[in-house]
């Protein structure tokens, strides 16, 4: 079944304040293997320019994730979870993520396409800091094969 | 150093195991059970347990950022294939390269990443854009 075109340009409330914490960046470094001192050392990456520690680029994935998950289980859009898969991710870095930063997520539905049976619903998700310096701009294209077709 | 069209980065070689899956399912939060629960991969008609498309993203990226050539403007992929990580102490095996795809008119860096698992790409168009940050 085809999603309601009429998602395309809902903008949700933003998503609780969330503030970046060192331990946290430290966390998803090691999981990613990035030995990378300027995501590790204050000193370091305050010899590169920046104020602490930077997120690696895929850091927003946290935010990113909580609001699509928000998004889908929406039950007026009537998406079916279990048949979704994340098919696409893109980032645009508009100045570093770094420890400290408390960031608030503003995500919006930017496009719903029905092809070959299959939906195709981008979300975009502006990260911002709460004095507005803008960080991120997240775009995932989540597609939910068709229900018959996968049957 | 001299960034060309075709100049090639340092790849990059990645064994992804169970235990990898697990703690970035913690540093991620993506606590989603195909990542970690073989029953469940099964029953969603999964070959087994796969790795995040976003850990495959994230450590595939490493190969664009390890080479310092600038400060990242962006990054995007597709995920395609999944990387199946059995459960032994081996894991999956996934090989990363990458290199210069272009360098735009304003003089940014796009640089075009493979990822292989299995002799299979399992990202699609994965590119990032570098701004340069020294001239010259």
């Amino acid at each position: 079944m085809a999603l309601d075109q009429s998602f395309v340009g809902r903008t949700y409330p933003p998503a609780p304040v969330y503030e970046v914490g060192r331990a946290k960046i430290l966390e998803f470094v090691e999981a990613i293997g990035d030995t990378n001192p300027v995501h590790r050392d204050p000193a370091a990456a305050r010899a590169a320019g920046h104020p602490d520690v930077t997120a690696p680029p895929t850091f927003t994935t946290i935010m990113n994730l909580n609001l699509i998950n928000t998004i889908v289980t929406d039950p007026k859009l009537g998406l079916d979870y279990s048949r979704m898969v994340h098919g696409d991710q893109s980032f645009e870095y508009h100045s570093p993520v770094v420890a400290g930063d408390r960031l608030v997520t503003t995500a919006s539905i930017e496009a719903i396409m029905h092809r070959a049976g299959n939906d195709f619903i981008t979300l975009r998700a502006e990260i911002a800091t709460v004095d507005g310096a803008p960080r991120v701009t997240a775009r995932a294209q989540l597609v939910v094969r068709d229900a018959e077709a996968a049957g | 150093m001299s960034v060309h069209k075709g100049f090639e980065l340092e790849p990059l070689e990645v064994r992804l195991t169970r235990a990898d899956l697990v703690r970035y399912a913690g540093a991620s939060l993506d606590f989603n059970p195909i990542h970690w629960n073989g029953r469940f991969a099964g029953e969603v008609g999964l070959p087994d347990v796969i790795a995040h498309g976003m850990l495959t993203m994230a450590v595939a990226g490493r190969v664009v950022t390890q080479a310092e050539l600038g400060a990242l403007v962006s990054y995007t992929a597709r995920f395609t294939r999944p990387v199946v990580v059995p459960d032994d102490d081996k894991g999956a095996l996934v090989e990363l390269s990458a290199k210069v795809g272009a360098v735009l008119d304003n003089g940014d860096l796009r640089v075009d990443i493979t990822a292989r698992f299995d002799g299979k790409t399992v990202l699609g168009r994965a590119q990032a854009v570098v701004r340069p940050t020294e001239a010259g």
